[in-house]
């Protein structure tokens, strides 16, 4: 599961599907809902630490567990770490079975200690970096999506694929997902907000709406007229 | 599940992978200091102080930063102001993305595929979910959080709290209303506060 895979399946991309129910509102302090929950919010934060992925391949991992749609968020955290797990060669899923070390450890980046968790966490990991040549697009320019389905991790959700909106913020170049998911290495490109007028979108949308998302210079190409 | 994940986390520990008292400092860092409290401060402070809100306008990274927030899942974030015209909505459709450092973890509505699937379709009925209703005029602007930029929206502040301390009006801003599904608490609703308008 570590490289482009001719059948790249995600079941993560929602937006704009139909049947799901209401949304049920949460008072602000209920953060977690099983013992079990905090513990794999912080597994997946201290084992990212042994630097054998990233979030890109995090997310490409959970978006394609087959039953998805089945599992609760935290599920989906344990389940893509599993995976990610064995993936990327840290332990054999007899090991995940048996709950034990059977074979010897591969080598990692480094261990994260307690005492270095608060640093850890304040510092991030920005995904901003130099460009490698200028923006194609300017504030303003009308811009078109890419159409298709793609057989590999990707950050431009189906509601808006092959649709024209407009560019409004440049945000400088980010390290793309669609590479550095697949180990093909970060390929920074620029990347934009780009607003789409909800009725481009949506037959039964209400007026005055919009709706925008974050998309990489190699999503988009110019429309007609501009730029 | 607590078995598989009491396995999981015995096998990383065996294999010299993880320090298991990591997991503790993780695990307090969100239920004490990383909260929606923090977005709060960030809010308040943009209420009483105007040059405050140009900053968080044009460069919000280093406005947060400047009350000590920032770092994981909030490298790069953008303010959203709340106007009379257009209502702000946040969502990460494709997963969970959502501005740690100020918010905290998310909620688990945030998450879950009935508001990712409906609120970049139906936002108006997605507020109806949450008991708000927004007067007919208003544009809804809804921002998908698709990449590493993170959005916090910063309310209206409510009328009648002139002469509110920033503290005070920090207890107004709910989390909802910093994600643009909730608008912040009702002023008159705090008797321990003098209302002066």
């Amino acid at each position: 599961m570590t490289g482009p895979a001719d059948e790249y399946v995600s079941h993560a991309d929602l937006g704009g599907t139909l049947g799901h129910g209401p949304v049920v509102p949460e008072p602000e302090g209920e953060l977690f809902h099983h013992a079990w929950e905090p513990r794999v919010l912080a597994l997946n934060v201290v084992a990212g630490a042994t630097g054998k992925w990233h979030t890109d391949i995090s997310r490409s991992y959970r978006e394609r567990l087959p039953d998805y749609a089945d599992l609760s968020y935290y599920e989906v955290w344990l389940a893509g770490l599993e995976r990610v797990l064995v993936g990327r060669g840290l332990v054999t899923d007899e090991e995940l079975d048996a709950g034990h070390a059977l074979v010897p450890p591969i080598e990692i980046a480094g261990v994260l200690a307690a005492d270095r968790v608060a640093d850890a966490l304040a510092a991030g990991r920005p995904a901003e970096r130099e460009p490698s040549h200028p923006a194609r697009f300017a504030v303003g320019d009308r811009v078109r999506t890419r159409a298709g389905r793609v057989d590999h991790h990707t950050r431009l959700p189906g509601y808006v694929a092959g649709r024209v909106g407009t560019v409004e913020r440049v945000h400088g170049a980010h390290v793309f997902p669609d590479t550095h998911a697949h180990d093909l290495g970060e390929q920074p490109e620029w990347l934009y907000t780009v607003v789409f007028d909800a009725i481009d979108l949506w037959d039964d949308a209400a007026p005055g709406q919009t709706v925008s998302v974050d998309a990489w210079e190699p999503y988009l190409s110019p429309v007609e007229g501009t730029s | 599940m607590d078995v598989r994940v009491r396995a999981l986390e015995t096998l990383l520990t065996e294999k010299g992978y993880i320090d298991p008292a990591a997991l503790d400092e993780v695990i307090d860092a969100y239920q004490t200091r990383i909260g929606p409290r923090n977005g709060a401060r960030v809010v308040a402070r943009a209420w009483v102080d105007p040059d405050f809100a140009t900053w968080l306008r044009t460069d919000a990274n280093a406005a947060i930063a400047s009350l000590g927030y920032g770092g994981r899942q909030g490298e790069h974030m953008v303010a959203l102001e709340q106007t009379d015209d257009t209502h702000h909505m946040v969502v990460c459709t494709l997963c969970s993305c959502y501005p740690w450092p100020v918010l905290g973890l998310p909620p688990t509505w945030y998450k879950s595929a009935p508001y990712r699937s409906r609120v970049v379709r139906d936002p108006h009925g997605v507020l109806a979910d949450f008991g708000v209703a927004l007067p007919d005029d208003i544009g809804v602007r809804v921002w998908d959080s698709t990449a590493e930029i993170r959005y916090l929206v910063i309310p209206q502040r409510p009328a009648g709290t002139d002469g509110w301390s920033e503290e005070q009006l920090a207890r107004l801003v709910t989390r909802d209303s910093m994600i643009g599904v909730g608008l912040p608490l009702d002023p008159s609703t705090f008797d321990d506060v003098e209302v002066t308008a």
